[in-house]
Parts: C-alpha cells; structure tokens; sequence
C-alpha cells in the first residue's frame, strides 16, 4: 500500500509528465487559455489515461507477455487507445449526456496526446503489475491536471501585464512553463 | 527549380516543422539536452519520415478513404517498431539516450500531418523527397536547439569543450527547465524579426485552418469541419442543380426541334 501511494506522489509531482518528462505538450500549451477548459481537459485525460492503464496493463501482463509478443507493444498500444477513445466518446453521449457535454470536445485530442502512450510504455519499461500500472496512469493523470490549471491561472493573470512585445503569445507560455519547472524540481527531494 | 529539390528546400527553410510550422514539441524539448541527442532524434524520424511517406503515397489508391487515419497509424507504428529494434541492435548508446521518446515518434505530428497533407495525395518519389525535406529540417532544428542547450549548461559541442577553463557551465540549460526558456527565447526572436511562423499571428492562410496556432488550441479544426462540410455541401446541390438545369435544357432544345420539325413538316 505504501509504495503505492508513494509511486502516486512519485508521478504526480516529482516526476511530472508535462514539466519533467515533456509529454503532453500539446495540449499543455494549446489548452490552457482559460481555468475551466483547462480543468475540463484536465478531468479528461484522469479518465482515459486511467481507463489506458488498465486496459493496456491488462493487454501486456495476459497476452502479450506470456506469447512473447512484446515487440508488437507500440503497434497495439496505439491502436487499443485509439479505438479506447472513440468508444469512450459513444458510450458517453449514449449514456452520460452531461458527463459528455463537459467533456466532449477534448475527447478526440487525446488520441494524439503522446502521454497517454507515454505511461503505457513507461509502465511496460518499469514492468509494473497491472494495479500499479493503474495507479501511476491515474498519478500522472493528476499531475497533468495540476500542472495545466496552475499555467492557465497563470495565463488568465498574464493577460492583463506589460510584456515585451516580443514575448506575448507562445514565449511568454514558455518561459512561464519554464519557471513552473523549476519550482517543480523543489519536489525532488520529497521522495 | 526541379520539383525535387524544391520539396526538400521546402522542408528544411520555408516550412521547417520546428522553426515555423511547429510541429513535435515533445521531442523536441525532451532530447535536445545535448547536441548528438538531438541529431540522433531528428534522423530517426527522418528515416521513418521517408518510409512512411512513401509506402503511404503508394498505398494512397488502395485504402479506403474512411480509415485512412487509423490505416496511417498501422503503418507508421510497424515502421517505429523495426526502426526502434535496429537502434537497440546496432546504436544501443543512442537507444538509451533516446528511450521512450524512440516509440513514441508514432505520435509525432509532423508524420501524421505529412501523411494527410502531402503523401496521400503525391507520387511516390515526390513523397520520399517530402519526408527527407521534412526530416532534415526537424533534425537541422533538433541539432540547433541542442548544440545551445550543450554550449550554455555544459560548455560543450558535440562533447567537444569549447569554453575556456574557467567558463562556470549554467547547468539548468541541460535540465528540463532549460528547454522551456531556449525554445521560448527561440521564438521570442522569430516574433521580433517578424519571420514566419506559427506563433507570431500571420499564419498560413494556405492551410485549411488559418494556421494560426496561438488561437487554435484545437478548435478550429471542428469548427472548420462544418464549414468545409456545409460547402461541400452546397457545392454539390450547386452541381445537382446545374445538372438539372442543363437537362431541362437539353430536354427543351430537343422539343424545341421537334416543335420546329413538326412546323417544318406542316408547311410542306
């Protein structure tokens, strides 16, 4: 249980997917105008990278693993998330119709969001069990989420500032994020 | 300008997937840390660039184009696979350096966008050249980033010390916050010396979406969807409509001969 909860903090603040591992940049940068689009974006990769987890964990540890097909891992991880997201998308719209109000237009970015395959694969290289593949997903889920609500409060402030002319727009993103790095390396030595 | 060498001089300067189209950001923070990183990165996806486009713009005729998304992704995923086991067997350093970043080219935009905007509707050879145009330029940019990131935190080029002795290396720029601040310098320069790009508002008016991609966050994509479908749209009507103009048309030249016959064949 405890090396749970600490593989949990692990990937949520010291080794966080967006500001230490560059995954997810994407919709790190292009999503976080506004705090609650961020949020939202945020509430939705929680659940399909958890969701990813699982099936992907199961997938390996049952079928690929016991008949040598781990040279097959990129080639079916993509496309078991790719087909994961549209399912996810339909079965949404059939059953949780405000659940897909609020999420429903990020759906379709995730399946290019290189962290969803990202902790697929990190959770093959660290040869995690299933559970602990899960947990990680939804730890790392949780530090995306952190890290783009905190830019898009930060962005949502900047707004209104004096910048150099040459620095509004995406520099400004970058040297924010930048700082956000930093800080985030103050985690380091939580663990 | 043969059309060859204009498609790679159109990767490498006018639409250089990392200084003006921005496209692959993850990698291309990630590995930049030093510069043989980033040129190993940057061939690696020249070669499955080169590959896919080519095997996909042969392949154009053949699949259908409802699952043509998913039909890319199979084909670019088998390519990473055996690039990624030719590194491990032969480039083991640079395998290790790279690691997960190797199989996750898959979902590096610039492939998919090739894919989609440039091979499915090109001749094979015009795609190869495309996809080495287009994997040069990313590794031109790759190289640069990471031969500032290695001068600035470690002193070094290409693990070649360049710096005199006393030079104190400002280590962040190899960690991961140094990345954020090149890249954000790197554009910085590009909006003052009002160059083409991505981020500095002009956009490319040529690509279906603006190509603006500070406004877009994804969004224009669904809504530029409904447009291009409502035109579609009205561009068929416009064509059932002529159609059915042209054969009431027809239809009345012909009664018009037949009337005129008839009137012929009364005045006999």
């Amino acid at each position: 249980m405890q090396s749970l909860i600490l593989i949990m903090i692990s990937a949520a603040l010291v080794n966080n997917v967006v500001l230490s591992q560059f995954l997810g940049i994407c919709p790190f940068l292009g999503v976080s105008k506004k705090i609650n689009t961020a949020a939202g974006m945020g509430a939705a990769v929680i659940f399909v990278m958890t969701v990813a987890s699982l099936i992907t964990g199961v997938l390996y540890n049952l079928v690929l693993l016991p008949y040598n097909l781990t040279f097959l891992n990129t080639i079916v991880f993509i496309l078991v998330i790719a087909a994961l997201v549209q399912f996810v998308e339909m079965v949404m719209k059939k059953t949780m119709k405000s659940l897909y109000n609020a999420l429903g237009v990020y759906l379709p970015l995730i399946t290019t969001n290189c962290a969803v395959l990202g902790i697929a694969l990190i959770n093959v290289q660290k040869e995690y069990s299933i559970l602990t593949s899960v947990v990680n997903g939804f730890g790392t889920a949780i530090g995306f989420t952190i890290a783009i609500v905190i830019l898009a409060g930060i962005r949502e402030r900047c707004e209104y500032n004096d910048i150099p002319e040459s620095f509004k727009g995406t520099p400004i993103v970058l040297i924010t994020s930048g700082l956000m790095a930093i800080a985030f390396c103050g985690f380091a030595g939580l663990i | 300008m043969n059309k060859y060498v204009e498609r790679l001089y159109n990767g490498i300067v006018k639409e250089n997937p990392t200084f003006v189209l921005m496209l692959g950001m993850c990698p291309t923070l990630a590995v930049t840390s030093s510069a043989i990183n980033g040129m190993g990165m940057g061939l690696t996806t020249t070669v499955v660039l080169m590959a896919s486009n080519m095997i996909i713009s042969a392949l154009r005729k053949i699949i259908p184009d409802k699952v043509r998304i998913p039909a890319f992704i199979v084909i670019v995923a088998s390519l990473v696979t055996i690039v990624q086991l030719l590194l491990e067997a032969y480039v083991p350093t640079l395998y290790d350096a790279l690691g997960i970043y190797i199989p996750l080219i898959v979902v590096n935009c610039i492939i998919l966008g090739r894919a989609e905007s440039y091979a499915s509707k090109n001749g094979i050879f015009l795609s190869m050249f495309d996809g080495i145009g287009m994997g040069l330029g990313f590794t031109i940019g790759l190289t640069l980033i990471g031969i500032f990131r290695e001068l600035l935190g470690g002193g070094t080029i290409f693990n070649v010390s360049v710096t005199p002795s006393n030079y104190e290396p400002i280590t962040i720029f190899v960690l991961a916050p140094g990345a954020f601040f090149v890249l954000a310098c790197l554009t910085a320069l590009q909006n003052k010396l009002k160059m083409p790009s991505a981020t500095n508002g002009t956009g490319n008016p040529a690509m279906s979406c603006g190509g603006n991609c500070t406004s877009c966050a994804g969004t224009a994509c669904a809504a530029n969807h409904g447009l291009i479908e409502a035109q579609k749209a009205a561009e068929k009507a416009e064509r059932a409509a002529a159609a059915k103009a042209a054969a009431e048309k027809k239809k009345a030249e012909a009664e018009k001969k037949e009337t005129m016959k008839e009137d012929a064949k009364k005045e006999d």
